[in-house]
């Protein structure tokens, strides 16, 4: 038994969770459950109001089932909404204040956070479970007058923000797992970008799911006021467990007149084990908002872990030449699944987006890219441009296209290309008589596949990255 | 080198190589000719440990018996095959995939791996020393790359790459006289008493430039005829019929 536990950590790199004492909520989904979280974030009423309205709209509503990967019933009533490390209960003003079996956890996780401060440039909000322990660079983001806060603390200083924008791309009512995140959101970020100011950094959170059976409700909103810039990153992992915990955040984005947010995603939480048991359920809500002219909202992901992947970062092109990115590379290996793509709704004249859509499958894993291209009848000479390809390694896993394109108006241009491939024997005999492995071979070539998409990736991101990809598919060719 | 004894190769139980019998010392060039489908690829395949097919016979590389070691190990120990048809490998830069490569061999032999700027330094010297243009190193791995682009490219690999043991299959087919040029002085610029070739080629004319210490023929998975230089010459005027 105890080396069968050995044997199954050591699969999972960052299998292990910290012993730090947790206050819980009471299990289960209630009205007294939502004050207990409101009250405990010290919220405003209207805030409370407004989860409650929330959860009142939940009730009427079902969760959706026309994804392909389905999952056992999830038992809402059986999970706790909201855990803090204690630790953090009276908050710390500076990293020494930090928990240090916090910073060991991220240490072990490979963000030393000190050092990250020094040599990085990355100021990082750390959110453990639901509550951010850490928030580095802040005077320096402070100056420039950006807020880079955790969005309990922008919902009491910043709360004209938070209510004019919170809500206002992912209406409360908008589907069940949204709904369900208004309601019971823990903790989360929070960015804003005054006009006409470019980030000077890379901003970074890095995500932990550590308490039990703690479904994680994280809340984002970034908002990039007039003519400014902001790149934000997101990197995930979490430690291993049997039971399937949800993850359904929402994030927000905001992009007004002349304004870029990029935002890149690298996720590799739990998969699950060789067998399929376990793993995280990323069931996740992103979406971005071009309200101002000539403004850009670009997503980019590398989706490798969880036990399923159901998410779709979207872009709604309202502003007249406004333009939406999503690239992506879905891989999924093992039991793995994954159903993931992008809505590019183009409501401006002159509106443009483009997809690049990478899905590798190994193992008995399925991965569906599904994705809608919808442009209005104002939409005036609107363009799209779609490319999905999906490498298929072996001959148990499944690869599938679903591209929805809604079109309403005659001066649009839509393309779409997508290609299916199995990766190639005499590749890899080229490669291994070059010396390299089978593993290393796999990486070179999958890395080569998703090119595309890693270089869209900011520098630090992109090496992270291309390691992943070559880790989460080792074992997969025989 | 390398010691071959009655060989014989099959893949799906079609019978290849029928009892071939080889023995290149340490310096030696060895030339392999004949006829379409008499088993010259199979042979390079083979030594180079390219799954699929059912072996008998011995393969000895430097004392050791090469049976049960998988391609990359091979790579490693010091076999280059210089592919036919190099492969195409799209999004994976030339220079990265060639340091990838070397970094590997080096790191199997126990040596110190290199650091981009003394690879690209390594690179820049033997590209102008055999005269190919380096852009093509930054472009994509053989993607779009001429046929001539993709055989100078092995050749380069091979200098980089130093093995004891270098087959080139066919790499001269298709080549314009100055590509056969490049190829031929890659392969005279690194003979040395160390290192051996074993040259597959349906033609005389890359002998012309590449001086071999011998010529086999090949025909029906056998080696038939074995000489020197003036085989391949005999062979140009009378074709392979005459020797079978």
């Amino acid at each position: 038994m105890r080396q069968q536990e050995l044997e199954k950590a050591k699969d999972y790199k960052y299998g292990f969770t910290t012993d730090i004492e947790s206050i819980r909520a009471p299990k289960g989904l209630n009205e007294e459950v939502i004050k207990f979280i409101s009250n405990i974030k010290k919220e405003p009423k209207w805030m409370l109001e407004w989860r409650l309205k929330a959860f009142n709209r939940l009730k009427s509503i079902k969760e959706p089932n026309w994804q392909k990967p389905k999952y056992p019933k999830i038992d809402y009533q059986n999970l706790y909404y909201y855990s803090a490390p204690k630790s953090a209960k009276d908050k710390p003003k500076s990293l020494d204040e930090v928990d240090p079996k916090l910073i060991e956890t991220y240490k072990k996780l490979g963000i030393p956070l000190k050092e990250q401060e020094k040599l990085a440039g990355v100021a990082v909000d750390a959110v453990f479970d639901s509550v951010s322990v850490a928030t580095t660079f802040k005077d320096k983001l402070t100056e420039k007058g950006i807020i880079f806060c955790p969005i309990s603390e922008a919902i009491q200083k910043h709360p004209d923000l938070v209510k004019k924008y919170l809500g206002s791309v992912i209406p409360i009512t908008d589907h069940y797992f949204a709904t369900l995140n208004s309601a019971v959101f823990t903790d989360g970020s929070f960015v804003y970008i005054p006009e006409g100011v470019r980030c000077p950094m890379e901003l970074s959170t890095y995500f932990r799911i550590n308490a039990s059976e703690t479904g994680q409700f994280e809340r984002t909103l970034i908002i990039a006021d007039k003519g400014s810039y902001v790149s934000y990153l997101e990197g995930c992992t979490a430690p291993m467990r049997d039971e399937n915990q949800l993850h359904a955040a929402n994030v927000e984005l905001v992009a007004l007149d002349d304004a870029e947010i990029k935002y890149s995603t690298v996720q590799n939480w739990y998969p699950g084990d060789k067998d399929g048991k376990g793993g995280i359920y990323n069931f996740v809500t992103k979406r971005g908002l071009c309200k101002g002219k000539n403004s850009k909202i670009s997503w980019t992901q590398v989706e490798t872990g969880s036990a399923i992947t159901w998410k779709y970062p979207s872009c709604i092109l309202k502003g007249d030449n406004s333009v939406g990115e999503f690239y992506s590379i879905a891989i999924t290996n093992n039991y793995q699944k994954a159903d993931t793509g992008t809505k590019m709704i183009h409501l401006g004249k002159n509106t443009k987006s483009k997809i690049i859509s990478k899905g590798i499958s190994a193992g008995h894993a399925d991965n569906t890219y599904r994705g809608l291209v919808d442009i209005n009848k104002n939409a005036l000479n609107a363009r799209n441009y779609t490319q999905c390809d999906s490498l298929l390694m072996g001959n148990k896993c499944g690869a599938h296209t679903v591209p929805y394109i809604k079109n309403k108006n005659s001066s649009s241009t839509i393309e779409h290309e997508a290609t299916t491939s199995k990766i190639n024997e005499d590749q890899l005999y080229y490669c291994n008589q070059r010396g390299l492995n089978q593993e290393e071979s796999v990486g070179l070539i999958v890395n080569g596949f998703c090119k595309e998409v890693l270089q869209q990736l900011p520098m630090e991101f992109a090496v992270e990255a291309q390691k992943l990809v070559g880790i989460s598919l080792e074992g997969s060719v025989g | 080198m390398l010691e071959i004894k009655n060989l014989k190769a099959s893949i799906n139980e079609r019978s290849i190589l029928k009892g071939l019998n080889l023995h290149i010392k340490p310096g030696e060039l060895h030339a392999i000719m004949g006829p379409n489908g008499s088993g010259k690829s199979t042979l390079a395949n083979v030594l180079s440990g390219k799954k699929g097919y059912e072996i008998t016979g011995e393969i000895n590389f430097e004392g050791e018996s090469l049976k049960a070691v998988s391609v990359e190990e091979r790579a490693q120990k010091g076999i280059f095959l210089a592919f036919q048809y190099p492969l195409e490998i799209p999004g994976v830069n030339t220079n990265n995939f060639l340091k990838t490569s070397l970094n590997s061999i080096l790191k199997a032999k126990g040596k110190k791996e290199l650091d981009t700027l003394s690879f690209l330094k390594l690179v820049k010297e033997k590209s102008s020393e055999l005269g190919i243009d380096e852009k093509i190193l930054s472009r994509q791995l053989n993607v779009g790359f001429s046929g001539g682009e993709k055989k100078k490219n092995e050749i380069l690999q091979m200098k980089i790459l130093d093995p004891n043991l270098s087959i080139l299959d066919e790499t001269d087919s298709g080549l314009d006289i100055d590509a056969l040029k490049i190829i031929a002085k890659g392969v005279n610029s690194s003979r040395d008493d160390k290192k051996s070739f074993l040259v597959i080629t349906h033609y005389q004319r890359l002998l012309e430039y590449i001086k071999p210490d011998f010529v086999h023929v090949l025909s029906d998975g056998k080696i038939v005829r074995t000489g020197c230089g003036e085989l391949a010459e005999e062979l140009e005027k009378t074709g392979y019929k005459k020797i079978n």
